[in-house]
């Protein structure tokens, strides 16, 4: 198991940027997920790991180690892709035997079954075996394609959005089990993916991407409860932050929209009259008879245990949730407000938080 | 069938508004190729094999006289005929080897990023759209053994490649690798270059060596098409007549299809020429059909 450091690292295809001076720590055992859209540079530093490319600038250490000069193989790290790299035309086995098979590490004859076996009931895939790459559905091929990294007891793992191309039922349950695997294993994970609550799920820490750049770094609940900027507000849940421009005046929050919520002093950092924009996450926002706020009820999803609002306040939609028991009609004028205390302070021109700048 | 794969013609197509049919221009292209086969393969194919019964000479007036399976009899029990054959089955065995091994080793060579890539593989595929016959003049002036820019190069004095009964077979395979090889280049190229790269990432990831993973992965997966090469390549090399033919005249050289010729057209033994074709014909879809066989199953695993 390894510790994985990222110093400085930039890499350029051609005149694209793909990365810019990218500082990561992942620690001994833990879950790390980058999280970030298509073309933000996720993959690229995977491969760049991995040892598949080799970067522009900067420096990679592997248990404090700098690998620059190491190949794919010497790393030891598993890489499971996206599309599986399934070997076609071998069996299950024959696929999970492979990275036991090389000349570069011999294993008896006999361990190579006994580890099969294990990883094989690990994943329940027992059954399948026996059987050809290309008589499996996808599950089953991400199955495998995890059983032949963890076959091989890497130092670290690799993961590129190995979940995405499942259906959901799926996704849900092998969430679960990688987690749980990652777990017993003790092993240093790190894990990329554009889906949001996959990273909130799994992620030990989370490291927020954008075009290239690490924008934010820390707990799911840190990234959650104090994005560094509107980006990562908007990024990170569902449905995301609500974001309110307004300005401060009195010890109220003042909406464009004419509305006052109630906000009070003492927060010291933001003066009068700047303009600000107010990030709220849903489920901070209440509805009440007595409530400053006025909005109409745009739309009502109903989730089971809660139900999502769309408010309508003037041109502008914010969400609430709302508890299910909650009788609400399209286009009822409800009072809101909300709680004061987890309102997040954005400069409204750099979308940088307040707290953050400092 | 046949039409149900046909796609319906556009109706604002010029086609259309001639008030042609799908089934008409189906027709316009199928028929004259087909006419075309009938006249030029069935007919002959099935004529020849009437003569294969006879004591036909085309050279002469004589009416043909049917001696049932005379000829085959006579062919088969001819060892001569089988020293032909051993020619042929060695000639064969040299120049396909010599054709895989430098072809596909071009081919691997090729299948990366280079400069001048497009430029170098249409410069090597230049042997093969050469004619046969120009081939094999060339070739015979450059094995010359006093002025030929082979023994000229390698130093091998007045080495005689074409005169020297041991070496002239060896010699006409080495032309046949030398035009043949980029056929065989071609194919496994397109067959590489369909490999996934993410296979060899992973295989990389999996710390897989370079022989391994070219046993376990880039093989398996160009196998399919190099069989297809190789299945084309023998049946051509079974059938070589001109590029021996022309280069030398060695009993040693002598190739299946050289006897059949001479036996046609020189010693005008027009029945037992047919009943040899035969026999070749029914050897080469033999070897054909093991091929197809096997390249089923390579395909199927």
């Amino acid at each position: 198991m390894a510790h994985i450091e990222l110093k400085g690292i930039t890499k350029t295809f051609g005149n694209h940027t793909a990365l810019k001076n990218l500082n990561i720590d992942i620690a001994d055992g833990e879950f790390f997920v980058l999280l970030g859209q298509t073309g933000a540079g996720k993959t690229t530093t995977l491969r760049l790991i991995a040892g598949l490319e080799k970067p522009t600038a900067g420096q990679i250490f592997i248990d404090g180690q700098d690998v620059a000069d190491w190949g794919a193989a010497e790393r030891d790290v598993a890489l499971v892709l996206q599309q599986y790299s399934l070997y076609p035309r071998y069996t299950v086995r024959e696929n999970l035997e492979f990275p036991l098979k090389s000349r570069i590490r011999r294993v008896e004859q006999a361990e190579i079954k006994e580890r099969v076996d294990r990883v094989a009931k690990t994943l329940r895939i027992e059954h399948l075996l026996d059987r050809k790459t290309d008589r499996l559905s996808g599950g089953e091929m991400q199955r495998v394609s995890i059983g032949r990294a963890i076959v091989r007891k890497p130092r670290v793992f690799l993961m590129d959005e190995p979940l995405s191309a499942l259906d959901a039922k799926l996704r849900e349950a092998l969430r679960t089990e990688l987690k749980n695997l990652q777990m017993n294993l003790g092993a240093t994970f790190l894990f990329v993916t554009h889906d949001q609550i996959e990273a909130m799920s799994m992620g030990d820490k989370i490291g927020v991407l954008n075009n290239g750049q690490l924008v934010q770094m820390g707990t799911p609940q840190e990234i959650y409860r104090n994005p560094v900027n509107t980006f990562v507000a908007r990024a990170v849940g569902s449905p995301p932050m609500n974001l309110i421009a307004g300005t401060l005046a009195g010890g109220e929050a003042v909406a464009s929209e004419g509305y006052r919520l109630p906000f009070g002093y003492g927060h010291g950092i933001a003066m009068d009259g700047r303009p600000l924009t107010f990030g709220i996450r849903p489920e901070d926002l209440f509805l009440d008879s007595g409530a400053p706020g006025e909005a109409r009820v745009h739309d009502v999803e109903n989730h089971g245990v809660e139900k999502i609002v769309t408010l309508r306040t003037g041109e502008k939609f914010i969400h609430a949730t709302v508890p299910a028991q909650t009788v609400l009609q399209i286009e009822d004028t409800v009072r809101f407000s909300w709680n004061p205390e987890k309102v997040v302070l954005f400069d409204s021109g750099s979308g940088v938080s307040l707290r953050h700048a400092g | 069938m046949a039409t149900a794969v046909m796609t319906s013609l556009d109706t604002k197509s010029r086609s259309a508004s001639r008030g042609m049919s799908d089934i008409r221009i189906r027709n316009l292209f199928i028929i004259p190729t087909i006419l075309f086969l009938i006249v030029f393969n069935i007919f002959p194919l099935i004529y020849s094999l009437g003569y294969s019964f006879t004591d036909f000479r085309a050279s002469s007036n004589a009416p043909a006289n049917f001696v049932g399976l005379q000829n085959y009899r006579a062919l088969l029990n001819d060892p001569f005929i089988w020293l032909n054959f051993a020619i042929t089955a060695k000639y064969v065995i040299i120049s396909v080897t010599g054709q895989v091994i430098v072809g596909f080793g071009t081919a691997m060579l090729l299948n990366r990023d280079i400069p001048l890539k497009g430029l170098l593989t249409t410069l090597l595929l230049l042997p093969m759209m050469l004619s046969m016959a120009v081939v094999g003049l060339f070739w015979k002036l450059l094995y010359d053994p006093s002025f030929g820019i082979i023994n000229y190069t390698f130093g091998l004095g007045s080495f005689e490649w074409l005169s020297n009964p041991d070496m002239a077979l060896y010699a006409v395979a080495i032309t046949d690798i030398w035009m043949w090889s980029p056929f065989v280049m071609l194919l496994s190229l397109a067959g590489l270059s369909a490999v996934p790269k993410h296979l060899y990432e992973a295989a990389a990831i999996d710390r897989a060596g370079p022989f391994y993973t070219f046993f376990r992965i880039t093989l398996p997966l160009v196998a399919p098409i190099l069989m297809i090469a190789i299945i084309f390549r023998t049946m051509e090399a079974f059938k070589t007549f001109d590029l021996a033919y022309i280069l030398t005249s060695q009993p040693t050289t002598e190739v299946i299809s050289i006897r059949l010729y001479k036996m046609a057209f020189q010693e005008w033994q027009t029945g037992r020429s047919c009943a040899l074709a035969y026999i070749v014909l029914i050897m080469v879809l033999a070897i054909t059909n093991i091929y197809v066989k096997y390249l089923n199953k390579v395909k199927e695993r």
